[in-house]
């Protein structure tokens, strides 16, 4: 039994040993530029064995771009089965490791992630995510989130943020976009009780790893939501993707945090500082006002009344997540 | 409690559904993923308690949905593992859209299906239109006459499923009460004849730690049809490996079977063709017929698919009408599953029989015999006619 006290130390390697680790998600893959999806997912399994890591993927950006018969971006078992399933699907992996185990074909239990993107999370898959977390499987799901159904499109998801531009959200001169709060995925998975839940971001790389090796280390399941900028369907250049993954966490739209055992919240490193310092946290405007999904907030006429609107319903999210941090 | 009956004794008083749940007990799998429904539930009830009272190795992952319970079994079987799985109705139908890729992905899971009755109206009763509406999702399908018939094709789905020529799932039904629920007797098996029987699976690229292979890969209209293509060549694999493994099962338990049975078939000038439970009672009013001087037999058929069309051919060349006696439906179509399939089959054969179709037993609904001798007096009626005949729902309320 790892216990949350040894969950917490847990390091990763320093990044001059990290340098000399080989990719396990080849160049050559098909994701579009700037993407960060790549970059998680290469961050992500640089924490793990090769020899005793499996991952399984849910349909979506990262799943097609980078398995496209016959070729494959992956150099670790990998298997797709469908788009609302990856949860399940590892589950049952889980099974069958624990019977090899019982029945000594296999040492231990590898590391098994699940990969899947918001709209086979928050969506569609949120029923194989709920069942799997309530059994207890010992796997990490990583979800990350671009917000939308990047892959088809750029549709809305539960995951895409009020008042943004999507193909079934647009900006209308009625509707400005999707009218509805995020749903609170990650208070989801924490009311499962499960031992390891973070959130994480390509803009924070040492802090993303460090919480994946948590995970995996973690008894049973592990829930992480990763902020993942999509140049296309958020509309920005493609050089900027770190960057406005940044300025999700310096405005407090993506802050990150971990929750041990469903009940323990800790604010990890750059969220905490703007916890310590509030000046330190930007406006909402600056992140919207960096990504087309939100022009239309600003042109013709900037929509004072909506990104105010905004700020507060974001700052109230802020404030009961530092009351939860301190309770 | 329950003992699992995993020695080989005498027959064992046993409905449907406990049979099949004693089947997996002795086949013991690596893993069962599953979710109860009518009239299934007493398979997966007994088998949580052998794994809970020690007597099977099995992980049961008791899952929230039929959805989860196949998308378990695939993760389970791309591991390589033994996976069993059973279900019925609404919740094959739940599973339809992963049902197609567990066969794609080439994973021997096996799964017995309760036959029951779609919703709308909702019904818990027998109907075989569950397991049939599968037959293009790339499962071989079975159905079974009797509790020992299901007992037995627990253990010859993995047989057929796991040889490494076919390498597919295996669906097989049992018809809802009428077998899952009724007592019978059963010859139980051994786990001396499993370990026999069924050598352990062996998978050639399994996703396990340290095999970096990747499966379920998007395939695009440059390789989308090869590989369905060899689906297609492992159901033609699966046409030679049944009967292999229906003769090497009947040499070590004494009970033969094959792709389709042929009853009094001798003779026949009239053949009643069916599937499922309703086999039996067509076997007893073809007996009370031919005591009456009617050259008349019956063929059950067992594998829906591969569907046994050269066998059927053969079988039927002499006779001159057949009953097709359907317990599925369609609508809309030119008839149903069976009576459409063996029609499309026998066309291009000089010696075909006149073909009539029957919808019989939906929704739990009784057949009995006088139902059944009813279809063959009106095969008699039809034979020679030269219009089109319109499938009778028979004992159909007006």
């Amino acid at each position: 039994m790892v216990t949350k006290e040894e969950l917490k130390k847990v390091k990763i390697p320093k990044a001059k040993e990290l340098i000399h680790t080989e990719n396990r998600l080849a160049p050559g893959h098909r994701l579009c530029a700037g993407c960060t999806a790549g970059t998680i997912a290469r961050l992500a399994t640089l924490v793990t064995d090769p020899n005793d890591v499996v991952i399984f993927h849910a349909t979506g950006c990262l799943e097609v771009a980078t398995t496209i018969y016959p070729y494959t971006a992956w150099k670790l078992p990998w298997y797709h089965n469908a788009f609302e399933n990856a949860a399940a699907t590892a589950s049952g992996a889980e099974a069958a490791f624990r019977a090899m185990v019982r029945k000594g074909k296999l040492k231990k239990i590898p590391d098994i992630i699940a990969f899947g993107g918001d709209g086979g999370t928050y969506d569609i898959g949120l029923q194989s995510l709920s069942g799997a977390m309530e059994r207890g499987h010992d796997f990490v799901y990583i979800c990350y989130t671009n917000g939308a159904y990047m892959n088809t499109g750029i549709q809305r998801s539960g995951g895409t943020p009020m008042y943004a531009a999507t193909t079934t959200s647009p900006a209308g001169s009625v509707i400005p976009g999707k009218i509805q709060w995020r749903k609170d995925l990650v208070a989801i998975a924490a009311a499962h009780k499960i031992p390891y839940i973070a959130t994480a971001s390509p803009a924070a790389h040492r802090d993303l790893m460090t919480k994946v090796r948590r995970a995996l280390d973690a008894d049973g399941p592990a829930f992480i939501l990763v902020d993942m900028p999509c140049p296309r369907g958020w509309r920005f250049p493609e050089k900027d993707s770190v960057k406005v993954a940044q300025l999700a966490i310096d405005t407090c739209y993506f802050p990150l945090y971990e929750i041990y055992d469903g009940k323990e919240y800790v604010l990890s490193p750059k969220s905490k500082a703007i916890a310590n310092k509030p000046e330190r946290k930007k406006p909402i405007e600056e992140y919207l006002a960096a990504q087309g999904r939100f022009k239309h907030l600003f042109k013709p006429e900037k929509r004072t009344d909506l990104i105010a609107k905004f700020q507060e319903a974001l700052n109230k999210e802020w404030e009961y997540l530092l009351k939860l941090v301190n309770l | 409690m329950t003992k699992a009956v995993t020695s080989k004794a005498k027959r064992i008083g046993m409905t449907g559904d406990e049979a099949v749940a004693n089947a997996a007990a002795v086949i013991n799998p690596d893993v069962v993923a599953a979710y109860p429904i009518t009239p299934q539930t007493i398979i997966v009830e007994h088998f949580s308690e052998f794994v809970n009272n020690g007597e099977v190795d099995t992980e049961f992952v008791c899952v929230e949905s039929e959805h989860s319970a196949m998308s378990a079994c695939v993760g389970a079987s791309v591991t390589g593992a033994r996976v069993f799985t059973a279900s019925a109705s609404q919740g094959v139908a739940l599973m339809y859209e992963i049902l197609f890729i567990a066969a794609a992905s080439r994973l021997p899971i096996v799964m017995a299906v309760a036959n029951r009755a779609l919703s709308g109206p909702i019904n818990i009763h027998g109907e075989l239109t569950d397991q049939t509406v599968c037959r293009d999702t790339g499962w071989i399908s079975m159905f079974s006459e009797s509790a020992q018939e299901a007992y037995d094709n627990t253990f010859l789905a993995f047989k057929i499923g796991e040889h490494p020529d076919v390498s597919l799932p295996v669906m097989f039904g049992l018809d809802g009460f009428i077998l899952t629920h009724a007592l019978e007797g059963v010859s139980p098996l051994d786990r001396k004849f499993v370990k026999d029987f069924l050598p352990e699976r062996q998978m050639k690229y399994p996703t396990i730690p340290g095999n970096p292979v990747s499966s379920g890969l998007l395939a695009l209209p440059d390789y989308y049809m090869e590989v369905k293509y060899q689906q297609e060549l492992a159901m033609e694999a699966a046409r030679k490996v049944i009967p292999k493994a229906f003769e090497e099962f009947g040499e070590k338990t004494g009970r033969y079977y094959g792709m389709i049975e042929e009853y009094q078939m001798e003779d026949a000038k009239t053949a009643l063709v069916t599937m499922g439970a309703l086999s039996g009672t067509t076997k007893f009013v073809v007996d009370k017929l031919r005591k009456n001087g009617e050259k008349v037999g019956m063929i059950k058929v067992k594998t829906y698919r591969p569907f046994p069309g050269t066998e059927l051919a053969k079988a039927l060349k002499d006779v001159e009408a057949v009953g097709v006696i359907d317990r599925d439906l369609t609508f809309g179509a030119p008839g149903p599953a069976l009576y459409s399939d063996l029609k499309t089959t026998l066309y291009n054969y000089k010696n075909r029989p006149q073909i009539f179709g029957f919808i019989a037993g939906i929704g739990g609904r009784d057949v009995l015999v006088e139902d059944f001798e009813h279809i063959y007096k009106q095969v008699l009626n039809l034979k020679g006619t030269e219009k089109p005949v319109p499938i009778e729902w028979v004992g159909l309320r007006k």
